[in-house]
């Protein structure tokens, strides 16, 4: 099966609704290795100015695999899960993320680049917090959280 | 204490770590995330498709990574971009059972650039394991006051 050319500037819309949670921080937090203060304790996060625990930087990761699942689960994408590597990856923060965060993504595919029998992907996620009262995911308002990029390598055969 | 911008220098030093990883790490670093990828816990899936054995998620490493950048900053809300390549693989032994990491990944950190009119400052890392580097272009970039 081959990459379909034809992802090159798909867009899939917001799907399910990321719920930040405190333990989920703290659980990525230790995952990760991180024993900063505003990750584990409410009060130490409140004296930096946050309105609640602080997710470490790369947490997005979470929201964007999930994004990025809906391509690589779509059937007419031809990416086989087990040949992909991660060739690059990249954050962009308009704000922090923090617990009680309602996120959505966005995913675009903003590149298909053919490598050897395989393929080079690029995927950006816009991540967005609906504020308090959006009723749905499509609803505006929302606020502009995140963008994440990211780069996967899809090996070809024999590669 | 938090860095002053005014106080810093292109090519200063902002320090180092080491970070030991387990085959445990992976696991919960799998839960964590949600990356339940075979590569990195299941060794004979990782040895089938042509890897020498299990390795660490990419985004382990540059999770772990940028601990060093947090910690230097004071506030992990600091980091307004961070990217990187993955330019080497990670495999981490299996040491179950014993107190020896699988692994070691070592962090380093300087000031690459400073952006006056931003107030930011960029950190490039060095990111190694077995003497290798295993990030490339691995760069955050701080806002401080």
């Amino acid at each position: 099966m081959t990459i379909n050319p034809d992802l090159q500037g798909r867009s899939y819309p917001a799907a399910e609704v990321y719920d930040v949670g405190r333990e989920k921080i703290r659980e990525f937090a230790r995952a990760v290795k991180a024993t900063h203060p505003a990750h584990f304790d409410v009060e130490a996060a409140a004296a930096l100015g946050h309105r609640d625990l602080v997710a470490p930087p790369t947490f997005a990761i979470i929201v964007a695999q999930r994004a990025d699942a809906q391509l690589i689960e779509d059937p007419d994408s031809g990416i086989d899960f087990s040949r992909v590597v991660h060739a690059d990856q990249r954050f962009i923060h308009h704000r922090p993320i923090v617990a009680g965060d309602r996120l959505v993504a966005e995913l675009h595919v903003d590149g298909v680049r053919a490598m050897g029998g395989g393929a080079m992907i690029t995927t950006r996620s816009e991540i967005f917090a609906l504020t308090a009262g959006a009723g749905s995911v499509g609803d505006d308002p929302r606020e502009a959280v995140a963008a994440a990029t990211s780069s996967i390598l899809v090996r070809g055969e024999g590669q | 204490m938090t860095p002053t911008f005014s106080e810093l220098t292109v090519g200063q030093d902002i320090g180092s770590r080491s970070i030991d990883v387990t085959r445990t790490d992976l696991v919960k670093y799998a839960g964590a995330s949600g990356d339940f990828n075979p590569i990195h816990w299941n060794e004979a899936f990782a040895t089938s498709v042509g890897l020498p054995g299990v390795i660490a998620h990419g985004m382990f490493t540059m999770g772990s990574a940028v601990q060093l950048v947090t910690d230097w900053a004071g506030d992990p809300a600091a980091v307004v971009d961070f990217q990187t390549r993955f330019t080497k693989p990670v495999p981490v032994a299996d040491t179950t059972g014993t107190p020896d990491a699988g692994a070691v990944i070592e962090v380093s950190g300087a000031i690459g650039a400073l952006d006056a009119e931003a107030g930011t400052a960029r950190v490039d890392l060095t990111v190694l394991s077995a003497g290798q580097k295993v990030l490339m272009k691995a760069q955050a970039v701080v806002r401080l006051a």
